[in-house]
C-alpha cells in the first residue's frame, strides 16, 4: 500500500487527492457535487485513481471530510471539516495558527493550537451572506457565471457599498445599485467587502494569531485575497497556489489517512 | 430512550392526565404555584407543556403564522405563538394522542413572571377569551442573592393569590392540604433530581434528550403522589441501567451539558447526531429548573416563594455562573452547548458573555448553536450540524480521543 487518499463533499465541490506515504500529491480531481452524495464521492474517488493510473488495490487508507462524510461508504474513517483543514494548512504551511476557510454554504475561522488541534472555531451564521453562494448569486444576477467573478472584479475601480447584514436584503442593494448606474464589477467588489467584513470579524472572535491560512473555493479569487490582506493590514497570510486552495481540506484528510496508516502498521 | 421501561408508565400517567381534567381547574406557568392551587382543590393544566407538544410534534410552524395575523411579533416566544394560533385554528395535537376536542377550560388563570414577561401577555389573552379570573405574580427578577424581602415580597403576593382562589372555589383551602401537596411536591423534586443524577456515573444511563421526555411529571403532576411514584420508578430503573454500566450512547468519549431551551422539533435527531458522535449529552440547567431543594412543607408559603424566586432563568448572570460551574464539577463536563434560541430571550444565557466567562473559570470549552424552541424557521440543520460535530471533535481531539 504505496498511497492513502482524502475526500472532500464540499457544499459545491467534491475534491479527492491522492498522497504518497511521504505526503507528496501524487494526484487529484474534483467534480460538482450536485445531490448524488454517495455517487459523487465514488465519481471523484475512480477519477483520481484513473488520472494517476493507480488502482484501489494500491491505496492504504481513505478519509473523508466536508459536508457530506458521512455518505461516503468506502472510506475507512470520517473527519470534520475544521480537522482536516488545519492539517492541510499546516502540511502547505507549517506554523499556521490560524485558518479561514470560506467554501460555498459555510464560512469558518479556526485558530489552532501548537498540536495543530482545533482550539476555537466560528461559523458564519445561518445567513447565506456569509458564504461564497453570496457571490455567486450576485454575479448570476447581473448575468455572469462562477467562473466569470475573478476577471470581472478584477476590472473594478472601487467598490460600491453592499450590505453584509443579509443576503436577500444585498441582493436588493445590487438591483438599487445597478438601476443607478453602478458598474457590475465595482458591485462585485462591493459583495466581495461584504463577505471580507464578516470574515474579519469570526477572525476576531478566534482571536487570530499569525500565520494565516486562507483556503476555499473562494479564494480562487485574487481581489479577495487582497481585500483580506488590505482589511487586515497583515503582510503574511498564505494562500495555497492555484487550484490547490480548494483541495486543502481533501489534503488534510489524506494526511491524516498517512498518520492513521502508520499507527495501523506499527500495531 | 428505548432502554427504559419507564417510558411505558409515562404514557398512562399522561393518558390519565390529560383525559381526566375536570372543574375546577386552574392554568398554571410551569414554574408557578402549582401547589397552592393544587391544594385549593383545582386541577392544573400547563400551556407552556402544550406549546411543548406543538413543538415535538412539528406542528407549531402551521399556527405561529396564525397568531401574527393576531398581532403577535415573529422573534416573541413561539410557545406563546404556537398555542395562540392553534388556539384560534380550533386545533390541538391532545385530541389525536387522547381525544380532547380542545385544550381544557380554565376557572382560574394564573402565571408567574419568574421566567419571562411573555407569560403575562399570553395567559391574560387567554384570560380575555374565556372570561375568566386571572392572577399574575411578578417577583423580583435577575437576582444574584435572594433577601428575605424579596421572599416576603412573593410571599404577599401568593396570599392574595389564595384570596382569590377561594372565592373562585368557594372554599377555603386548609394548611394541612397545603403541607400535604408541598410534601409530595418537594419529594417529588427529588426524585426527579435524583433521576438526573444518574447521569453523573460515566457513562450515563440517561441522557438530556431522555430528560425531556421524562420531566413532563414533575412540571404537569407536581404535588401528587402519581409524580413520586413515577420517579421512584425511574430511579430504580437508572440505577439498575447504572449498576449494569449500560449507557444511553453506545459510546461516550465526550460529555456535554446543554444550556438553554430545548429544540423540540429536534430532540430525536439531536440525539441521533449526539450518539453518531460517541457523545451524550448528560446535563442541562432545562431540565434541573423542575429541581426545586427548598421546598418545606413546615413553611410552605415562603419555602415555595424562596424555590420559585430563585429558579436559574430568574438570576442574575453572577449566580448563573455559579450554578452553572456546579453541575460542570458534578457531572463531569467536557464541553457546554448554549442555544442561542431565537424566540426565547430570557432563557438564552449566552448573549451576556456568560460562554466566554464560563469558559474562563473552568477551563471548558462552549459553543452557541443558533436556532429555536418551537420555530423551526430559524434553525438551520445543516449549520448545527457542523457546528456540533466540529466541537465534539474538537473536545476529543483535546481529550486525546481522537
Amino acid at each position: 500500500m504505496k498511497y492513502v487518499v482524502g475526500i472532500d463533499v464540499g457544499s459545491t465541490y467534491t475534491k479527492a487527492i491522492i498522497l504518497s506515504r511521504e505526503n507528496e500529491i501524487i494526484g487529484r480531481s474534483l467534480s460538482p457535487t450536485g445531490f448524488k452524495l454517495d455517487q459523487i464521492s465514488k465519481k471523484v474517488y475512480k477519477q483520481v485513481l484513473a488520472e494517476t493510473e493507480l488502482n484501489e488495490n494500491d491505496i492504504g487508507y481513505i478519509i473523508a471530510s466536508g459536508f457530506g462524510r458521512h455518505r461516503v461508504d468506502f472510506c475507512d474513517l470520517t473527519v470534520t471539516d475544521l480537522t482536516a483543514t488545519a492539517r492541510g494548512s499546516n502540511l502547505m504551511f507549517p506554523g499556521t495558527m490560524t485558518v479561514l476557510d470560506i467554501g460555498g454554504q459555510t464560512m469558518k475561522a479556526s485558530r489552532l493550537d501548537e498540536n495543530l488541534k482545533v482550539k476555537s472555531f466560528r461559523l458564519n451564521d445561518k445567513c447565506a451572506a456569509g458564504t461564497g453562494t453570496f457571490l455567486e448569486k450576485t454575479a448570476r444576477y447581473m448575468g455572469y457565471e462562477t467562473d466569470e467573478i475573478g476577471p470581472l472584479v478584477q476590472t473594478s475601480k472601487f467598490q460600491v457599498p453592499i450590505s453584509g447584514v443579509c443576503a436577500v436584503f444585498a441582493e436588493s442593494e445590487v438591483i438599487n445599485q445597478l438601476s443607478l448606474g453602478s458598474a457590475p464589477a465595482d458591485i462585485m467588489h462591493g459583495a466581495m467587502f461584504s463577505l471580507v467584513k464578516r470574515a474579519i470579524q469570526l477572525l476576531k472572535r478566534v482571536r487570530m494569531e499569525p500565520r494565516l491560512t486562507l483556503t476555499g473555493g473562494i479564494m480562487r479569487f485574487p481581489t479577495m485575497i487582497k481585500v483580506i490582506k488590505d482589511e487586515l493590514d497583515e503582510d503574511i497570510i498564505n494562500v495555497p497556489e492555484g487550484d490547490l486552495v480548494q483541495y486543502t481540506t481533501a489534503l488534510g484528510a489524506a494526511t491524516l489517512a498517512n498518520q492513521r496508516l502508520t499507527k495501523l502498521n506499527k500495531n | 430512550m428505548p432502554h427504559l421501561q419507564s417510558q411505558q408508565s409515562l404514557k398512562l400517567i399522561l393518558k390519565n392526565y390529560f383525559t381526566g381534567f375536570k372543574s375546577p381547574l386552574a392554568w398554571c406557568t410551569s414554574a408557578g404555584p402549582a401547589e397552592i392551587l393544587r391544594a385549593l382543590g383545582f386541577d392544573v393544566y400547563f400551556p407552556e407543556n402544550h406549546g411543548a407538544l406543538l413543538g415535538a410534534s412539528r406542528t407549531a410552524e402551521k399556527y405561529i403564522p396564525r397568531a401574527h395575523q393576531e398581532g403577535f411579533g415573529g422573534e416573541i416566544c413561539s410557545y406563546l405563538t404556537s398555542d395562540i394560533g392553534a388556539w384560534r385554528m380550533k386545533e390541538t395535537p391532545l385530541t389525536k394522542a387522547y381525544g380532547l376536542p380542545s385544550v381544557p377550560k380554565p376557572d382560574l388563570i394564573v402565571y408567574n413572571t419568574n421566567q419571562c414577561r411573555e407569560v403575562a401577555d399570553w395567559f391574560n389573552f387567554f384570560a380575555e377569551e374565556f372570561d375568566c379570573p386571572v392572577f399574575g405574580i411578578y417577583p423580583p427578577r435577575h437576582l444574584e442573592e435572594i433577601h428575605q424581602r424579596d421572599i416576603d415580597n412573593v410571599v404577599g403576593q401568593f396570599e392574595d393569590l389564595i384570596l382569590l382562589g377561594e372565592k373562585v372555589i368557594g372554599n377555603k383551602m386548609t394548611d394541612a392540604d397545603l403541607m400535604e401537596t408541598v410534601l409530595l411536591s418537594k419529594r417529588g423534586s427529588q426524585l426527579w433530581g435524583e433521576v438526573l443524577n444518574t447521569a453523573q456515573t460515566t457513562p450515563s444511563p440517561i441522557t438530556f434528550f431522555d430528560g425531556t421526555i421524562l420531566m413532563a411529571p414533575i412540571v404537569v403532576l407536581r404535588g401528587t403522589q402519581i409524580c413520586v411514584d413515577f420517579y421512584q420508578e425511574v430511579l430504580e430503573e437508572l440505577t439498575q441501567l447504572s449498576s449494569e454500566k449500560i449507557s444511553a450512547v453506545a459510546k461516550e468519549d465526550v460529555r456535554i451539558y446543554w444550556e438553554g431551551m430545548p429544540v423540540w422539533g429536534r430532540l430525536k435527531a439531536f440525539s441521533q447526531l449526539f450518539a453518531n458522535n460517541n457523545a451524550a449529552v448528560v446535563a442541562s440547567t432545562y431540565c434541573n429548573s423542575w429541581i426545586f431543594d427548598d421546598f418545606d412543607e413546615n413553611n410552605p408559603l415562603e419555602s415555595l416563594a424562596l424555590a420559585y424566586t430563585q429558579i436559574f432563568i430568574n438570576r442574575g448572570e453572577n449566580a448563573k455562573l455559579d450554578m452553572m460551574k456546579d453541575i460542570i464539577n458534578n457531572f463531569n463536563i467536557d464541553g457546554v452547548i448554549f442555544h442561542d434560541s431565537k424566540t426565547c430571550f430570557n432563557n438564552s444565557n449566552n448573549r451576556f458573555g456568560l460562554p466566554k466567562k464560563l469558559t474562563d473559570a473552568t477551563g471548558i470549552s462552549c459553543v452557541t448553536i443558533e436556532g429555536d424552541l418551537n420555530d423551526m424557521r430559524f434553525l438551520s440543520d445543516g449549520q448545527i450540524e457542523t457546528k456540533l460535530e466540529t466541537f465534539i471533535d474538537q473536545i476529543g481531539s483535546k481529550k486525546g480521543i481522537y
